[in-house]
C-alpha cells in the first residue's frame, strides 16, 4: 500500500496502519463499535500472497476476548509485532491478559474503542475507562503506556509510534479511543508499507523472544511468575524504574492557545475535539480560553499542567465520564486553582455549547 | 469556509453514501472533512443520519448540534433537524411523504422532488445523487471535477461504470431544486 | 560390581536427556509429572527439535515446567495455554509448539480455549495430565474427579447432583474434526511409560503433517492429593481411574478407533 490520501474511518485507519507498520499478527473478537478493525483486516487479507496487500501478517478471529488477548501473549512473546482491539466490555475480559502481558514484559498493541458502561452499557462513545486504562484494570502494580488519539490521522499514526514504545520498553501499549473516533471518517495520509521484520531483525529486536532455543543461548522463558518474594520485589522495582523512565521521556500532549489563556480545558480524545470548538466559541466571545490535550494518558503530562496551574485562573476537565482524569489533573496542579469536571455519560457526547456554558458557570463565574 | 451539514432520512435512502461522496470530494479538493454517522441499532433500518463537515481549516468537534445545512429526506428527520439549522442557514427536504411542512422563517428553505423524479425515470438507485445535486446547486462547496474524483474514490471499482449515471443525477438535481422560503 | 565400576562410561546404559535441565524437580515423590517431563524431553531430543520447540506451561503443579525442560517456554494464564499456543504456531509455523496442562487448566477454566483450539485444528501438541484433583491449590475437586471421590471441596465425596459428572474431555475432543490424534496413556509402569513415549513422539511428529491437534492425555496419580502412598495411589488409579478413563488410542490419523 503506497502513501496515499484517503477518507477512512478511525477503525479502518487502525487496521490499515497495522498492515502498513509491519504487524505480524492480529487476534480479535467482534464487538461494537470497533468491529471494522478486524473486518478491514479480513477484507485486505494481508496473509494471502495472491492478495493486493500481502505482507504475511496473520489475522485470526478468536473465540473470545479472553482467547484473543492470550493469543497476543503467545504471538508477541515470540518477539513478533502482535495487536488486538476491542471495546470496553471486551477489554474487561482482557484484563487478566493485560496484567500478564505487563508482568511478563511483552510488547504489544491493544486498541480500546470505549463505549458507555457499566456492564453491557451502551454502544455509543464514552470515556469511562480512563481509570481502567491508566490505573491498572488488572491486578498488580503495572502500567500500560496509554495513547489517546483524537483524529483518524492520529489513530493511524499512533499505531506506528506504539510499536516503537512497546519494544523500547517491553511494555504493552494501549491506544485508548472511543466509538466517535472509531466510526467517523476523516482524511488520512497513509504511509508506504514498512516491511515486516526479517528473522534477523526479530532476533535483534527481541532477543528475549521464544522462537526455539539455538545452541548459542540458554532457553528463553516468558513468565510473570516469581514465587520468591525478594526476587518479585526486585522485579517490581525494575518495572517501576521503567515507568519512571516513560514519565521522563515519553509524555505527549498538545497545547492550543495556552500561552495567553486565563482558563484551560483539559480534555483528551473526542472530548478534546469538542473543547476545540468550545474554545473557538469562547474566543469569539472574548474569553481567553485554551486547551491542554493529553495525548499520553499514562504517562500523564503532569508537569505541563503544574506549569499552567501557576499562571491560569482555573481549569475545566471535560470527559465523557463521571470525572476520572480530573484526579490526575488535580494531583498535578496540587489544587492551587479551581479545577472542575464537566462530563456526560452513557454514550452522550456533550455539545460545544454546553461545554462552554460549563466553563462559564463553573470556572469563569 | 466551513460548512456543517446533517443529512438524515430512512435507512436505504443512501444517506451515508451521499455524505461519503461529498466528504471524499472534499478530500480530493484538499479540504478538511469529517463524516460522522449515527451507528448501532439505529443503522439497522429506521432512520439514518450523518454529519458531514467540509472546511478549509482543521475541524474541531465531530459532534455538533447546529448545522449550516440540514438535508432531510423524511418527516421524522424534518421534525428532528429543522430546529437544528443555524439562523440564516438552509433546509432542504424532499416533499415526498411530508405532511407537516417546515415552519421556520429565519432560515432558507428549499425542496427537491427527488423521490418523485427518480421513480418516474426509473433511477431510484441514484436518488441520493439527485439530492446532492440540489445541494451543490445552492452551495457549490466542492468543484464538479472533484465530485467526479470523489465518486471514483467512494465507489468500488466494479461500480465505476455507473459514475456517469451518478453525475447525470447530480445535474438533474441541480434543475429540480426550488425555493420554498428564502430570507 | 562396586559403585565405582557402575558409573564407568562403558557401563552407561541410560542417561538424563540433554533437554532436561539440571534443576531438581519440585514434584512430590510418586507424582507422574516427572516421568511425563522426562518423556517430553527425550522425544524432543530424539526428534532433534530442541531449537525449534516452544512449550506452554499452565497454572497448576506444572506451572514451573519451564525450569526443567531446556526449550523456550511461555507460562500462560490459567486455562489459556491453547490460545497462547495457537498464536505461537500461527506466527512461527516452523516451530514445534506444545501445551502441557492439568485437568483444571485444560478441562475447567480453559475449556473454551481447549475446544476451540482443537476445533480450529491448530497444528500443535496438547499434553493433558489428568489426576482428577487440583494438586497445587491443595487437593480440591477437578472436573475429572470421580463420583464419590473425596477432595478438599468434596469432603463427603463427589456427588453428581451437586457437582455433575466426571468430565471425559478427551472423548469429547476426539469428536472434533480438528483433532488428528487423540490418545490416553499412563506412566505408572515401565510398559506404560514406553507406550506413552511412543504416543508423545507421534504427537510431536504429527505437527509436520499439518493435520490438526495431536492430543495426549496421561492419566496420572496424585498421591499427595489423594492422601495415599505412591504404591497405593497407582493401585487406586488402576482400579478406579482407568474404568472411567480407559487407556488407549481414541483417534488415530484423523479416524476414530473402533472399540
Amino acid at each position: 500500500m503506497a502513501k496515499e490520501l484517503k477518507l477512512m474511518k478511525g477503525n479502518e485507519a487502525i487496521a490499515r496502519a497495522m498492515i502498513a507498520s509491519g504487524a505480524d499478527g492480529y487476534f480479535g473478537y467482534p464487538i461494537t463499535p470497533q468491529s471494522e478493525v478486524m473486518e478491514t483486516l479480513m477484507a485486505e487479507r494481508p496473509w494471502d500472497p495472491n492478495g493486493d496487500n500481502y505482507t504475511g501478517m496473520v489475522v485470526l478471529q478468536a473465540e473470545s476476548e479472553l482467547a484473543s488477548i492470550n493469543m497476543v501473549y503467545g504471538g508477541a512473546a515470540t518477539g513478533k509485532k502482535v495487536a488486538t482491539s476491542s471495546s470496553s466490555p471486551g477489554i474487561s475480559l482482557m484484563a487478566e491478559g493485560l496484567t500478564y502481558l505487563a508482568g511478563a514484559e511483552i510488547p504489544c498493541v491493544i486498541m480500546n474503542a470505549m463505549r458507555g458502561g457499566p456492564g453491557l452499557g451502551t454502544i455509543q462513545p464514552a470515556q469511562s475507562d480512563y481509570f481502567q486504562s491508566t490505573k491498572g484494570g488488572g491486578h498488580g502494580d503495572y502500567q500500560l503506556y496509554v495513547m489517546a488519539p483524537s483524529s483518524v490521522q492520529e489513530m493511524y499514526d499512533f499505531v506506528f509510534d506504539a510499536w516503537d514504545i512497546a519494544f523500547k520498553y517491553r511494555n504493552p501499549v494501549l491506544i485508548l479511543t472511543d466509538g466517535a473516533i472509531g466510526q467517523c471518517m476523516e482524511k488520512c495520509y497513509t504511509r508506504d508499507n514498512v516491511p515486516r521484520w526479517t528473522e534477523e531483525e526479530r532476533r535483534a529486536k527481541a532477543p528475549w523472544g521464544t522462537w526455539g532455543k539455538p545452541a548459542s543461548r540458554g532457553h528463553n522463558i516468558i513468565t510473570s511468575l516469581e514465587l520468591e518474594s525478594s526476587r518479585q520485589e526486585v522485579f517490581n522495582q525494575k518495572l517501576q524504574a521503567k515507568y519512571a523512565e516513560m514519565k521522563e521521556k515519553e509524555v505527549r500532549y498538545e497545547a492550543l492557545n495556552c500561552d495567553d489563556a486565563d482558563y484551560i480545558f483539559v480534555s483528551y480524545g473526542t472530548s478534546a475535539r469538542i473543547c476545540m470548538k468550545s474554545m473557538e466559541l469562547a474566543r469569539a466571545k472574548g474569553l481567553k480560553v485554551g486547551l491542554l490535550r493529553p495525548i499520553t494518558l499514562y504517562p500523564f503530562p503532569s508537569k505541563q499542567i503544574a506549569e499552567l496551574a501557576k499562571r491560569v485562573k482555573g481549569m475545566l476537565c471535560v470527559e465523557m465520564s463521571a470525572g476520572q482524569m480530573i484526579e490526575d489533573v488535580k494531583l498535578a496542579a496540587e489544587c492551587k486553582i479551581p479545577i472542575e469536571h464537566y462530563g456526560r455519560f452513557g454514550g452522550i457526547i456533550p455539545t460545544p455549547e454546553e461545554v462552554l456554558e460549563a466553563m462559564e458557570n463553573k470556572i469563569i463565574k | 469556509m466551513t460548512e456543517e451539514i446533517i443529512i438524515a432520512g430512512f435507512g436505504g435512502q443512501g444517506v451515508l453514501s451521499m455524505g461519503k461522496i461529498l466528504a471524499y470530494s472534499g478530500v480530493m479538493e484538499d479540504k478538511e472533512v469529517l463524516w460522522m454517522p449515527s451507528y448501532g441499532p439505529e443503522q439497522r433500518g429506521g432512520t439514518a443520519n450523518v454529519t458531514v463537515i467540509v472546511s478549509d481549516e482543521r475541524i474541531s468537534s465531530p459532534i455538533i448540534s447546529k448545522f449550516d445545512t440540514a438535508i432531510v429526506l423524511n418527516q421524522q428527520s424534518l421534525d428532528k433537524f429543522e430546529k437544528s439549522v443555524k439562523p440564516g442557514g438552509m433546509l432542504i427536504y424532499d416533499p415526498n411523504g411530508i405532511t407537516h411542512e417546515p415552519t421556520r422563517r429565519d432560515i432558507n428553505i428549499y425542496k427537491i422532488p427527488a423521490t418523485e423524479k427518480a421513480t418516474e425515470k426509473g433511477i431510484a438507485k441514484v436518488f441520493n445523487m439527485i439530492v446532492l445535486g440540489g445541494f451543490l446547486k445552492l452551495k457549490p462547496i466542492v468543484g464538479s471535477e472533484f465530485i467526479h474524483k470523489g465518486l471514483e474514490k467512494s465507489l468500488p471499482a466494479r461500480h465505476h461504470a455507473l459514475i456517469p449515471q451518478n453525475e447525470e443525477a447530480i445535474e438533474l438535481g441541480k434543475t429540480l431544486i426550488e425555493p420554498v422560503f428564502t430570507l | 560390581m562396586s559403585n565405582l565400576d557402575i558409573v564407568k562410561p562403558e557401563n552407561l546404559v541410560y542417561k538424563k536427556s540433554n533437554v532436561l535441565t539440571e534443576n531438581v524437580m519440585h514434584y512430590c515423590p510418586g507424582c507422574g509429572h516427572g516421568t511425563a517431563h522426562r518423556l517430553v524431553a527425550e522425544v524432543i531430543e530424539e526428534l532433534g527439535i530442541q531449537d525449534k520447540t516452544v512449550g506452554v506451561s499452565p497454572v497448576g503443579c506444572s506451572v514451573l515446567a519451564y525450569n526443567y525442560l531446556d526449550v523456550d517456554f511461555q507460562e500462560a494464564a490459567h486455562g489459556r495455554a491453547p490460545a497462547v499456543a495457537t498464536a505461537i504456531k500461527r506466527l512461527n509455523p516452523d516451530c514445534y509448539v506444545f501445551t502441557y496442562q492439568g485437568d483444571g487448566d485444560l478441562a475447567a477454566i480453559g475449556t473454551a480455549e481447549t475446544i476451540h483450539a482443537c476445533n480450529r485444528g491448530e497444528n500443535i501438541t496438547m499434553i493433558f495430565i489428568n489426576n482428577a484433583i487440583y494438586g497445587m491449590t491443595g487437593g480440591q475437586m477437578a472436573p475429572t474427579t470421580l463420583l464419590g471421590m473425596k477432595t478438599a471441596t468434596t469432603p463427603y465425596g463427589r456427588d453428581q447432583k451437586l457437582n455433575g459428572w466426571p468430565f471425559q474431555v478427551t472423548e469429547l475432543l476426539a469428536q472434533l474434526p480438528g483433532t488428528y490424534y487423540v490418545t490416553r496413556q499412563s506412566v505408572h509402569t515401565p510398559a506404560n511409560v514406553r507406550k506413552a513415549k511412543a504416543a508423545l513422539k507421534k504427537a510431536f511428529e504429527n505437527q509436520k503433517l499439518e493435520k490438526g491437534v495431536s492430543f495426549v492425555e496421561i492419566v496420572s496419580s496424585c498421591n499427595s492429593g489423594w492422601k495415599m502412598t505412591p504404591v497405593q495411589a497407582n493401585k487406586w488409579m488402576e482400579e478406579n481411574m482407568f474404568p472411567q478413563y480407559p487407556l488407549g488410542d481414541i483417534k488415530v490419523d484423523g479416524e476414530l478407533v473402533k472399540k
